[in-house]
């Protein structure tokens, strides 16, 4: 007896091509910026400043995306603006994601006093307003790039806290746990490998929401000035200084926008991509 | 004697009319229970919902702790037992669940579900066991690589006894096994439980609402009415002259088919 349920695979879907592409094209031009970038992103030439975009007239050859008012290669700044952004993105959303996960499974699963203490502290947190948290923060520890993934890591583990413990609380009701504890496995061993692949999926979806999270934090943070130095540049950076001449040079402002609005859904929609493409129970 | 049970209480928490400070009023659940089962028996034990029996199966087992009273285990008292003391008499008293779809982890395949317990233990040969377990319950091999939700319902009980099976305990509790199952699957799995328990001679107690399906099964029953016994006898004296009003309010209850069918 043989079936061909095995044989069947889903198809790749068209959301998780779409944002595994523009994340892709955005990690490779993050790392090979030093090669690919046409000009290097701190040269300043004031008698090339707020030169338009190649396909307007009036252009310098090599200045794809135009130049800002102090004459810098938009372009060029905008891949070593995505150095920043992914990392933060990556570091900071992982570790939040640990924290996160770990303190809800915990709180979700063992229940009684763990989870007492854990929710008061999450909704104690969850009072403060988290992106004057974060400036407040970085006030403190100073501007730099660790300043900022523990900021994020600070107000956002929240977020994960109390989704993984509703879902934990959810599982561990589940017959299945009570199966493993006839089967005398430890508490522990339950929470690891019966709870955990089961709210994994959610994990997932919820680890991209929040690298995106991350991506605009930063950009606000670098937007009100608190991101790392002034001279490296940022996505934020770039739409800070390209609001104040919006009316002479659009594009120092909207090229960045874009790139961060496109970097921001795509990892939204990738978790959802993942979880459709790898989860068993939905395929 | 595989259990011997003596005056088991169980009260649990009442956590909707906890008052604001000071502890939960205690709802009681088993009020005394006391009966044997003895080793190769089959019992049946059987009430209405809501009756304790259930609540009675896990206490057994010791997923719940008595509030009173003893359990005896093949002579080894149980009542109050650490976990870590329990651990290593796992293996000897197994479960079967209600309902497999919430009793099998739907993210680990058939196989990884029969294998854990056989790991945990300790056994050898843990793969050829896993297949052996399939071939006992009439699952052919290659399902071990399939996930619960890929199989009928029929089907996935069968995998909820081979994993039971697989740790070859002397004891086992099934716990309605069947209501959630078609009337044919529920013959084709009372047919194999009723196989398995006289070739590998198992002590089973069986937990149904449905005395027809305790009279196919058991040796003894045991009647329970809102956690209390209220009769128990060998299956033959029960149904032919059943003492306490509830029993025969249940024997009554027994739906047989109609011999003047209109409708057909």
């Amino acid at each position: 007896m043989r079936d061909a349920r095995g044989d069947m695979r889903r198809p790749v879907g068209l959301r998780l091509w779409l944002s595994g592409g523009w994340l892709t094209l955005l990690v490779a031009g993050a790392i090979f910026a030093p090669w690919i970038a046409p000009k290097d992103p701190l040269m300043q030439d004031l008698f090339l400043g707020r030169l338009p975009p190649f396909w307007e007239s009036g252009t310098e050859p090599g200045f794809w995306l135009g130049t800002d008012s102090l004459g810098r290669d938009v372009l060029s700044r905008m891949l070593y603006g995505a150095r920043l952004a992914l990392v933060v993105a990556l570091v900071a959303g992982t570790l939040t994601c640990i924290i996160g996960a770990a303190l809800g499974l915990i709180a979700g699963y063992y229940r009684g006093w763990p989870d007492r203490i854990i929710s008061r502290f999450v909704d104690i947190w969850m009072a403060f307003p988290p992106v004057l948290f974060a400036i407040l923060l970085i006030a403190v520890l100073g501007p730099g790039l660790w300043s900022i993934i523990i900021a994020i890591v600070v107000i956002d583990w929240t977020r994960f806290a109390r989704v993984i413990r509703a879902e934990a609380m959810t599982q561990g009701a589940m017959d299945y746990v009570a199966s493993a504890q006839v089967a005398g496995r430890k508490r522990f061993g339950t929470m690891l490998t019966e709870i955990l692949p089961n709210v994994l999926p959610t994990i997932v979806v919820l680890l991209t929401l929040e690298m995106g999270i991350a991506v605009i934090v930063e950009a606000i943070l670098s937007f009100v000035n608190l991101s790392i130095s002034t001279d490296s540049p940022t996505w934020g950076g770039m739409i800070a200084e390209g609001r104040t001449s919006v009316h002479q040079a659009w594009w120092v402002l909207v090229f960045p926008l874009i790139a961060l609005f496109l970097t921001v859904l795509s990892f939204s929609q990738l978790g959802e991509g993942l979880k459709d493409r790898f989860d068993p129970v939905l395929r | 004697m595989m259990y011997q049970i003596k005056d088991l209480h169980l009260s649990l928490p009442d956590m909707t009319r906890k008052p604001l400070l000071g502890p939960a009023p205690r709802i009681e659940i088993l009020k005394g229970l006391t009966f044997d089962v003895p080793e190769g028996a089959v019992v049946g034990i059987v009430g209405g919902s809501g009756s304790g029996k259930s609540t009675l199966g896990r206490a057994m087992l010791r997923l719940l702790e008595p509030t009173g009273g003893e359990i005896v285990f093949d002579g080894q008292t149980i009542t109050h037992l650490s976990e870590n003391a329990l651990r290593p008499l796992r293996r000897r008293f197994q479960m079967i669940f209600q309902d497999p779809m919430s009793s099998l982890n739907p993210r680990r395949r058939v196989g990884g579900i029969i294998a854990g317990p056989l790991r945990l233990h300790g056994f050898e040969g843990v793969s050829a066991r896993v297949d052996e377990a399939l071939d006992m319950v009439g699952l052919p091999r290659h399902f071990s690589r399939r996930f619960p939700h890929e199989l009928s319902g029929g089907q996935r009980q069968r995998v909820g006894i081979a994993r039971a099976i697989a740790l070859r305990p002397d004891f086992i509790l099934a716990d309605e096994i069947v209501s959630g199952l078609d009337v044919s699957s529920q013959a084709q799995v009372l047919n194999l439980l009723g196989e398995l328990v006289r070739e590998l001679g198992l002590t089973l107690a069986f937990i149904s609402h449905d005395l027809s399906v305790i009279r196919r099964l058991c040796s003894r029953v045991v009647v329970l009415h809102q956690g209390v016994i209220v009769e128990q006898a060998d299956t033959a004296t029960l149904f032919d002259a059943p003492k306490a009003r509830y029993t025969q309010e249940l024997l009554q209850a027994i739906p047989l088919p109609d011999p003047f069918q209109k409708w057909l």
